[in-house]
């Protein structure tokens, strides 16, 4: 209980910060990506106003050895520079741009107009979950 | 420049970075929300409920800001519903194979100095870019 409560509470935060920021309306983040248009250097803000305030919480938790509610801090370990992570970075970026939603603002927006953004939503899901049940089942049968 | 807010985009962008550190402090884990969802996509055991409530406070946040009051801007797509669709599912497919987005690259992977995360922040951000100006200055111009 105390975990999903936690959990709970972090995407609250979350939420609330998306709308403050109004990351959740895709015409704000569309302007910001329109470079060579009407440009609305916005969401550099919203970034930089979060990795700061991250970077800062994150160096005051790196000595701590298990978080408040579960048993251990589970900072990632991937380093790799690889033709995955550039790869899936540009499809990722395409489908960014093309829409104007990223998961988070997406999942959010849900609670403002669902009807809207479902759809999306959807898609983003069978998207993941395609490559979950085809590429990396692949890997693990090739690994083995 | 003239929808430009940089007050609220510090203001939002900093508790957005709150909610980070209250996930890392609370839970140990990184707020990545693309990685959040994937994780409930046959989850592993103990990690579907507190994933769930993450995504149900994520929906709660716009609801909960309005209801205090607070100014909650509208959601303007101008993609129709096959661009929708298609852009839903690069989304998807890109943040798995490329193990994050904005929120779990660009911020948690930028705090914690990550050049893996600056690569992938730096691409999906071009990228992105390229893609507005192709769809409003090249094809709508």
């Amino acid at each position: 209980m105390k975990k999903i409560l936690a959990g709970f509470a972090a995407g609250l935060v979350f939420g609330i910060g998306l709308t403050i920021a109004q990351m959740t309306n895709p015409a704000k983040v569309l302007a910001f990506l329109d470079l060579f248009g009407d440009w609305d250097p916005s969401l550099a803000f919203v970034m930089g106003g979060a990795v700061v305030v991250t970077f800062v919480g994150f160096r005051l938790l790196r000595a701590r050895t298990a978080p408040v509610c579960d048993s251990a801090m589970q900072w990632p370990t991937a380093t790799a520079i690889d033709a995955r992570l550039i790869g899936g970075a540009a499809l990722f970026g395409l489908g960014w741009g093309l829409v104007g939603l990223c998961p988070g603002p997406a999942i959010a927006a849900l609670g403002i107009a669902p009807q809207r953004t479902i759809l999306f939503v959807a898609w983003m899901v069978i998207g993941m979950s395609l490559v979950r049940w085809f590429v990396e089942r692949r890997a693990v049968t090739a690994a083995a | 420049m003239e929808n430009f807010t940089p007050g609220s985009a510090l203001v939002g962008g900093a508790v957005i970075g709150l909610s980070a550190v209250l996930l890392m402090a609370l839970l140990g884990r990184l707020a990545g929300i693309s990685g959040i969802v994937r994780g409930l996509i046959g989850p592993a055991p103990g990690e579907a409920g507190w994933r769930a409530a993450f995504l149900a406070g994520l929906v709660a946040g716009p609801i909960l800001w309005g209801a205090v009051g607070g100014a909650v801007p509208p959601v303007e797509l101008t993609a129709g519903p096959w661009v929708l669709a298609a852009g839903g599912f690069l989304v998807g497919v890109g943040t798995a194979i490329g193990g994050g987005c904005t929120s779990g690259h660009g911020v948690c992977g930028l705090a914690r100095l990550s050049p893996r995360s600056l690569v992938a922040t730096l691409i999906f951000m071009a990228v992105g870019i390229a893609a507005v100006f192709v769809t409003r200055h090249v094809i709508g111009g």
